[in-house]
């Protein structure tokens, strides 16, 4: 007895002072530099005038945003320590919090949140994001009053640092173009947890901690070097020997699977559900073959999504079968996924009046594809066709401008495409869909020409919807139409992955990714 | 000496003749390919609307007829303005400027370690052509010429930075090392080493083949022949006598390589994450951002041609027999 109450002390104390070790492990700590890499040179450091995740990346530590978000939903306070949207939902209030300073020192007030609405609606690719956006008021220096011509749920995703980084007026209000504005790449005057040290193209950028950041005893870090290396086996190398402590973006499924078998490092598809990357075939609804609903259902059943999945992209890849991410609340899974069935698909094409000849086939259709990286995807498909009498050829592009011509000219039959849905679907999905987006020369609006009414109205609605749960159910309804009517036949997420190793305290693994501040990463 | 000069005179007026239809001739090539920079900014943007796309064309003058676009930037050139990049917002000539000693580093490095360890190996193996050494020399030469640049890469980065972590991944210097000159030189130097081994092992093949061979010619010439009955010693008879005639075909080749050089670091900068002209020119490719491609393209015409001249210098210098023809 006394022997077993011995043991069960030691026990208790071991695990005891397992658990502190664990605990002290996981503390954050002060100090030290993270290295982690950018796949390819920023061409400046502005979120607010330049879109994109590998300006957001460094961007979203040199400028705070209003929000932030972590690994759900839920937008938490930050910048704005609350917020608060009028009953009728047309006017949202932001209460800022009061010691936030821009690198230069001078204060953050609501007129510089002003300024930074009006620089965005001008200057940013994304008119969506703040297009019902009329006014920005500022009763007093730390109340800001968004007004806006009707109710605009995809505000709120649209105030984190990726889409919304708060600029100086003092700085960027000058009269100089923003785009082109020479302190968009040095001295960059940010109000952010780090700020600029030095950004050389093709090189890296590197962060140092802003002592004057408005959240207690944040950043922890020190330095953030961000290293340019364009080569993601090079890169990946680095990672397994040591020499760079994270890297986000990580897309070659090769070197995925790769890392994923190293040690001290973890591999997590966690992180990537806002930006929401979704690789899809599109369709030309409008001309040749594919133009008949019964022909695009047809070709999504003969195409086995299971073997791109499993051997194209080696199991790093989710199933998509909406235009919405499967990360996304507003997902809807209870749709048509069209599983591999070549008896429907030849009964379709049946029906579709376009009947098999003397060798077995029914017509020829071409598939472009926009990245090289997407061949064996085209390939595939080309060959999966073969089996319903559909002959495939494959149309290369010589780069990706070549593509975009052809593909935003609206010459093309099918395509491989991936397409981001930047947060909320109104920012990002409803583009594909709208028909008063259909705009020839422009790459991503509705290329496919895909016009139906009731989607229009959807969208229109769902775009103003201020109650969240009507809210998804119209997202659903527009998700279920789209997947009868396919006007293009989602595959699957974009492998984005994050790797990083065992001395990483807090990565960005929040809906944003490394386009979310990175104040709380630590190095153990 | 006027007979050294005139034919430099000549070939430097055919030199800036040909790089005018060098430029013209790029530029139309250029623009035949569809697409343009606004699509590749509206890429890098994750998607961008009609005016806004309007609006890029607008701001970098693509909407103006060709021919117009074409002598404005002849014209620009001719006054030694490279025109401005639409990528990255820069003066093209400052973007080159700030790679091209990066490039240099890496080019001259690698060309003099090929040169060197070339002509070493060509000259052993010539003189016990088949002894085991020199099919060795034979088989390793041919491997680095025939093994795809970025695969070597790959390959020495697994063996000596992961397997073996001696060198570092990436990049031509280490941003958290503080410290004087020398510790800074030193770095660059780790950082040079398996970037330089990837890029000279192409033109070691080359070298060591053609030395081994005008070697062995030179060798069995008539006056290597009585050079060896006056008694003088073997080693006098290669170093002094035949090496100097058997350079000539080496020197020519070398400066025919210039241009091989800097295609070649476009590979081995991308692998290894050099920050040079390679680097540049491959993301300007990728981005379709043309005063940046037309400038490097420019630049490297400009350095072949100037190589070219150089070797034509160095031969009359080298070889009295030439120094009259033109």
């Amino acid at each position: 007895m006394k022997s077993i109450l011995k043991s069960l002390v030691v026990a208790t104390a071991l695990v005891s002072v397992v658990a502190s070790a664990a605990l002290a492990a996981d503390e954050p700590k002060k100090g030290g530099t993270l290295i982690s890499v950018l796949f390819q040179t920023p061409r400046h450091l502005n979120p607010a005038v330049q879109s994109g995740v590998v300006t957001g990346a460094p961007g979203a530590q040199l400028f705070a945003a209003p929000l932030r978000y972590d690994e759900d939903w839920t937008p938490q306070p930050y910048l704005a320590e609350s917020w608060e949207t009028s009953d009728d939902g047309l006017s949202v209030t932001l209460k800022l919090v009061k010691n936030a300073t821009f690198h230069d020192g001078k204060p953050i007030t609501s007129e510089d949140v002003a300024f930074s609405v009006k620089t965005i609606q001008e200057n940013h690719p994304f008119k969506s994001m703040f297009a019902p956006v009329t006014a920005v008021e500022t009763p007093d220096a730390h109340t800001a009053v968004l007004k806006l011509s009707q109710p605009h749920p995809a505000l709120m995703l649209a105030m984190s640092s990726q889409l919304m980084p708060i600029i100086p007026k003092h700085v960027y209000g000058d009269g100089q173009d923003p785009k082109a504005h020479p302190q968009n790449s040095e001295n960059v005057v940010g109000s952010g947890p780090f700020k600029l040290t030095e950004f050389k193209r093709d090189e890296h950028v590197i962060l140092e901690r802003y002592d004057g950041f408005f959240i207690e005893g944040r950043p922890y870090l020190d330095k953030i070097v961000m290293r340019i290396i364009k080569d993601q086996s090079a890169a990946s190398i680095g990672l397994e020997n040591g020499e760079l402590h994270m890297a986000t973006f990580v897309n070659t499924v090769r070197n995925i699977n790769r890392l994923k078998k190293v040690d001290n490092l973890t591999v997590t598809p966690d992180g990537y559900a806002a930006i929401g990357a979704l690789d899809w075939l599109a369709f030309n609804t409008v001309e040749g073959p594919t133009a008949d609903p019964k022909v695009r259902q047809a070709i999504a059943y003969a195409v086995d999504k299971n073997f791109i999945m499993k051997a194209i992209m080696l199991g790093t890849a989710d199933e998509a079968k909406t235009g919405i991410h499967p990360g996304s609340p507003l997902y809807n899974a209870d749709v048509n996924g069209y599983d591999l069935d070549l008896e429907k698909a030849n009964a379709l094409l049946d029906e579709a009046g376009l009947k098999k000849d003397g060798d077995g086939t029914r017509f020829g259709l071409t598939i472009d594809f926009g990245w090289p990286s997407m061949k064996p995807q085209a390939e595939y498909i080309k060959a999966a066709l073969k089996k319903v009498g559909i002959d495939v050829s494959v149309r290369a592009s010589a780069d990706f401008p070549t593509w975009a011509k052809r593909v935003g000219g609206h010459d093309f039959q099918m395509t491989m495409d991936t397409v981001f849905n930047w947060g909320d679907p109104a920012i990002g999905v409803h583009r594909t869909y709208q028909s008063s987006n259909i705009k020839k020369g422009v790459i991503w609006s509705n290329t496919q020409q895909y016009k139906n009414a009731k989607v229009d109205e959807l969208l229109e609605a769902a775009g103003k919807e201020a109650d969240a749960d009507k809210r998804k159910a119209l997202y659903a309804e527009f998700q279920k139409i789209t997947s009868e009517e396919l006007p293009v036949y989602w595959l699957n997420t974009l492998p984005y992955h994050t790797v990083y190793s065992d001395k990483v305290g807090n990565p960005p693994l929040g809906i944003w990714a490394s386009s979310s501040p990175m104040d709380r990463t630590f190095l153990k | 000496m006027m007979n050294f000069i005139t034919p430099l005179l000549q070939r430097t007026l055919y030199a800036v003749l040909l790089l005018i239809a060098v430029l013209v001739l790029n530029f139309s090539m250029m623009h035949l390919a569809p697409g343009d920079v606004a699509d590749t900014i509206s890429q890098s943007m994750g998607g961008a609307d009609a005016e806004t796309m309007d609006q890029i064309r607008r701001d970098y003058g693509l909407d103006q007829p060709f021919f117009i676009q074409l002598a404005k930037y002849v014209g620009n050139v001719l006054t030694f303005d490279l025109g401005y990049s639409f990528f990255y917002n820069q003066p093209v000539t400052t973007l080159i400027a700030e790679k091209l000693p990066a490039t240099l580093l890496l080019v001259i490095t690698s060309q003099l370690l090929a040169l060197v360890v070339g002509v070493l190996l060509g000259v052993y193996s010539a003189r016990n052509p088949n002894g085991i050494a020199s099919h060795f020399v034979t088989f390793f030469a041919l491997f680095g010429y025939a093994a795809p640049v970025f695969w070597t890469g790959i390959l020495l980065l697994i063996a000596f930075s992961l397997k073996i972590p001696l060198f570092p991944v990436a990049g031509m210097s280490d941003v958290t090392i503080s410290g004087g000159f020398f510790a800074k030189a030193l770095d660059i130097a780790r950082h040079m080493v398996l970037p330089v081994i990837t890029l000279s092992s192409i033109f070691l093949a080359l070298y060591s083949r053609l030395c081994r061979a005008s070697m062995m010619e030179v060798l069995g010439s008539d006056y290597i022949r009585t050079a060896k009955a006056k008694g003088l010693s073997e080693r006098e008879i290669v170093m002094k006598h035949a090496l100097k005639n058997s350079l000539s075909p080496v020197v020519t080749l070398a400066g025919l390589q210039f241009s091989a050089v800097i295609s070649g670091a476009v590979l081995v900068e991308t692998v290894f994450s050099w920050p040079g002209l390679g680097t540049l020119a491959l993301q300007s490719i990728l981005a379709r951002d043309t005063p940046t491609i037309l400038g490097i393209l420019f630049f490297s015409a400009l350095v072949v041609i100037v190589g070219n001249l150089l070797t034509d210098l160095v031969l009359r210098l080298i070889d009295p027999r030439l120094r009259g023809k033109t």
